[in-house]
């Protein structure tokens, strides 16, 4: 401001400058502050549309044999639906959060590669322009576009020209291999910063679990969108150059594709869930007042999970013909990730007991978290059981577990995420009230429909199918299902208000409004282009606590 | 016994598909781990959430709080080590639970008097053949109750999936990819269910029809389903229609010019109640307004709009309802 001001010439405005010169600050910016912030806000610009997408979807399914929107557009909604919200709103949402706060919380005053951090944002980006280009362009059918149907999995050979002519594939393709670059170049840099960039005296075992779960989450990452990537480009080869790995009309093989698919699509489920056990591991401490209770056994379950996640993936085959040997074997890896799941639930439970817990939003959203990841985690172990999967899989009741994991799992940890760190992003305090509002609605639209959402599951509903007959049991639970979604809807348009309004008439927040104890509290609200004045030096995991309690340090203990 | 047994009496008057009724061994098997699977995780539902539940009343601040912090704890193994041996054990009597379903099942043998079917999945419909019995059929399955029905499960196109929940587990039919499952079932009756592998723009209406029939009444079916179709010179008109437009480049009608495999066969299409797999009733009415535009019942079916004329829809349909 000051230098703003001394610089400034006599006589020019120097407070509102034209909004280009603004656009352009965050069109060519490499702050990791500034990224984090746009990879956020178009997680949330695509949640949007993909809820949306979704309402659709419900509003088909409110009665059997409904006619509001066509087979196909029907087919078109849930594939978008399901790679929008993966790809465009989960992966932007979880790198936006770990842009942000990795460099603050090992106190670096930016990120390892930040020029890469901007170019592999653009990339993400693009990825979903792409796919949503396809509702517009293309040569496809004459005012539909070329919407992929393919399903957000793609199971070969739907894919294959035979199946899918015209662009609609390339589309989904395209979009996913230019993403998958994306999200590929930001592990890379968080891999490179978190190793190389932490500050003074914060050795591995002092880092923030935050920064824990980025470094395996990252990992992953490299691990699992490498066969993803490598898949779409394979499957270019097939549509394009004669290839014939898909292509099942000539020899090759659907199996192989999922193979390809799952061994990315389930570690991917961690990739997502990782930063949402960080976001809790930050948030329950705070509001119990408490340390994290059995910090090392965190870790390690935390990369136990990173280890075992990768060989689980056939158990979304359980239905397409395995050995007796692979439906145990991917039965017990399945399994075995509930021990160090359970863990952590354990752990975060442990740090609650004795605490004094205050409930302000995002503690809430923690709370929600733990009783809804505890379901989550519950009917994905009755999922591991091959057997019973003969039954359940590509039904309804996966489709309710899957986003039980996802919504109140990752995206109830993500809200808490948004209420805790929205003050330091801002320097702006949201609304309490509102926040309630946000939680409340939304936690009783969530339960009403995806509570429901199980039993026509296992009443012989199978996902995917744009309308359903009459005289099943699935009529009135489908009301309900969909009843729920009004809630939800209210509560997400609650939020987004109370984002933006707090922006613009929030009270100042100060440095740290929570009374935390990681080093992104230690530098002001917004933290400067520079972030911390001084980089700091920490003694233990918790150095603000360190500084507050200067009788009762960390350090003494750790 | 928990959650899943309420569920079962109740759905199965509700459901003819709920997985809690089930009808044949395979879907006992699995409904018995189920019911053991699903007993267990309430059980660890009601412990746990309890213990969250406790703790989040228990210690929440108190509006006479003295604004100290409350003692730091870091940790405790034998704690950790409690926690994570009893998980341990928990998972592998689930384990050995869901390996003794899984080798009933998929480990059982074929006995050599048991009945074969070929499955092959077609977008969006199924076919049915007999083999060594001369029957092909489509969309509605006959299989004898009490007795080991063996599928041998092919696609013609894309992925599907074979799922009819009361008599058993589904598995999918992928192309160049051959699998088997087998069935059981212990009562007659209709039993229904429905593709459950997105297979394209028709998924949604890809409907499974299994008849359990008793003996007699299978083998009285086996041998009606294996003759050739009737040659009646009153209906030769609508026969001449159908032998000369395309009709034949995809249906078969035993006993005639018309070869097909890329539709149902027709054979005795009138001795089927549904039309389209499962989508409308069998009138000769539907049936003219599925050959005038098959989309009515199911936009995207395959089957194009043959774009006859009034009278000549008339003969055909007429020709093809006397197909029984």
């Amino acid at each position: 401001m000051s230098t703003a001001d001394t610089l400034a010439w006599p006589g020019t405005r120097t407070t509102s400058r034209p909004l280009v010169d603004k656009l352009q600050e965050w069109v060519t910016t490499v702050d990791h502050k500034r990224l984090g912030i746009l990879y956020i806000a178009y997680a949330l610009f695509f949640l949007v549309v993909a809820g949306i997408e979704a309402t659709v979807m419900r509003i088909q399914l409110i009665r059997p044999h409904n006619a509001f929107v066509s087979p196909q557009n029907f087919n078109r909604l849930f594939t978008m639906h399901g790679t929008t919200m993966i790809f465009f709103v989960a992966m932007p949402l979880v790198f936006g959060f770990a842009n942000y706060l990795v460099p603050l919380m090992i106190g670096a005053r930016d990120m390892a590669f930040p020029r890469l951090n901007a170019f592999s944002f653009w990339l993400t980006a693009f990825g979903g322009l792409i796919l949503h280009y396809s509702l517009v362009g293309g040569y496809g059918l004459y005012g539909a576009g070329t919407v992929p149907d393919v399903g957000w999995w793609a199971y070969a050979p739907l894919t294959a020209k035979t199946f899918s002519p015209g662009h609609s594939s390339d589309y989904w393709t395209l979009s996913l291999l230019v993403s998958g670059f994306g999200s590929i170049l930001t592990a890379v840099n968080l891999i490179a910063t978190t190793i190389s960039m932490r500050c003074r005296g914060m050795t591995l075992g002092k880092m923030p679990l935050l920064a824990w779960l980025s470094l395996v989450m990252a990992g992953l990452v490299i691990l699992a969108v490498g066969p993803l990537t490598a898949a779409q480009i394979m499957l270019l080869i097939d549509r394009y150059l004669g290839g014939h790995f898909f292509d099942t009309q000539a020899g090759g093989s659907a199996v192989l594709w999922m193979h390809f698919f799952w061994i990315f699509g389930h570690p991917e489920v961690y990739v997502l869930i990782l930063p949402a056990f960080a976001f809790v591991s930050e948030i329950v401490p705070v509001f119990s007042r408490k340390a994290m209770f059995g910090y090392p056994i965190m870790v390690a379950a935390t990369i136990a999970i990173g280890f075992i996640s990768c060989s689980v993936w056939a158990h979304h085959m359980f239905s397409v013909g395995m050995s007796v040997g692979g439906h145990l074997f991917f039965t017990v890896t399945t399994m075995a990730i509930a021990v160090p799941t359970g863990i952590k639930i354990f752990n975060w439970l442990a740090t609650m007991w004795g605490g004094k817990i205050y409930f302000k939003a995002p503690m809430l959203f923690c709370v929600a978290f733990l009783f809804q990841f505890l379901i989550a985690g519950l009917t994905g172990v009755m999922l591991a059981s091959s057997a019973f999967t003969w039954q359940t899989a590509g039904s309804y009741f996966v489709v309710a577990h899957f986003h039980y994991v996802i919504i109140g799992g990752i995206l109830f940890a993500a809200f808490g995420a948004f209420y805790y760190w929205y003050p330091k992003m801002t320097g702006r305090m949201y609304s309490e009230t509102l926040a309630k509002w946000h939680f409340w609605l939304f936690l009783i639209g969530f339960h009403v429909t995806f509570d429901t959402m199980h039993i026509p599951g296992l009443l012989g509903m199978p996902r995917r199918i744009y309308t359903y007959e009459p005289g099943r049991g699935w009529d009135t639970l489908n009301l309900i299902v969909t009843i729920g979604v009004v809630f939800q809807a209210a509560g997400v348009l609650t939020f987004v208000f109370n984002l933006v309004r707090s922006y613009l008439r929030g009270r100042p927040a100060g440095s740290d409004p929570w009374d935390a104890w990681t080093l992104e509290w230690s530098t002001t609200s917004p933290p400067p282009e520079y972030n911390f004045a001084t980089i700091p030096t920490v003694k233990s995991r918790r150095p603000l606590w360190d500084l507050k309690h200067p009788e009762d340090p960390d350090w003494k203990y750790e | 016994m928990s959650i899943g047994a309420v569920l079962g009496q109740s759905a199965s008057p509700l459901s003819p598909t709920s997985i809690f009724a089930p009808a044949s061994t395979p879907a006992q098997t699995i409904f018995d781990l189920s019911m053991m699977v699903i007993a267990l995780v309430v059980a660890i539902f009601v412990i746990v959430g309890g213990l969250i539940a406790y703790s989040v009343v228990k210690f929440r601040k108190r509006r006479n709080d003295d604004g100290r912090e409350p003692a730091q704890v870091y940790g405790s193994q034998q704690v950790e080590l409690a926690w994570t041996i009893i998980p341990v054990i928990t998972v592998l009597v689930l384990f050995l639970a869901t390996a003794r379903a899984v080798l009933a099942v998929q480990g059982a043998s074929k006995p050599k008097d048991a009945v074969e079917v070929t499955v092959v999945g077609h977008q969006f419909w199924w076919e049915y053949q007999y083999p060594g019995k001369k029957v092909v059929t489509a969309n509605e399955l006959h299989v004898p109750v009490g007795e080991k029905t063996f599928l041998k499960l092919l696609s013609a196109d894309t992925d599907h999936s074979f799922w009819v929940p009361r008599l058993g587990g589904k598995t999918d039919l992928v192309p160049n990819h051959p699998n088997q499952m087998w069935i059981e079932p212990r009562e007659t009756g209709l039993f229904l269910g429905q593709c459950a592998q997105y297979c394209g723009t028709q998924h949604g209406m890809m409907l499974l029809r299994i008849y359990v029939d008793s003996r007699t009444d299978f083998d009285r079916w086996l041998k009606e389903q294996a003759t050739l179709a009737r040659a009646d010179d009153a209906f030769a008109e609508g026969r001449k229609i159908f032998e000369q437009t395309a009709c034949i480049n995809c249906h078969a009608v035993a006993g005639t010019a018309a070869n097909g495999r890329f539709g149902p066969d027709l054979t005795h299409l009138m001795s089927r109640e549904t039309l389209g797999a499962g989508v409308v009733r069998n009138t000769p009415e539907n049936l003219r307004r599925w050959i005038r535009r098959p989309d009515d019942f199911k936009p995207g079916s395959l089957m194009p709009p043959m774009g006859l004329t009034e009278q000549q829809l008339d003969a055909v349909t007429t020709y093809l309802a006397s197909l029984r």
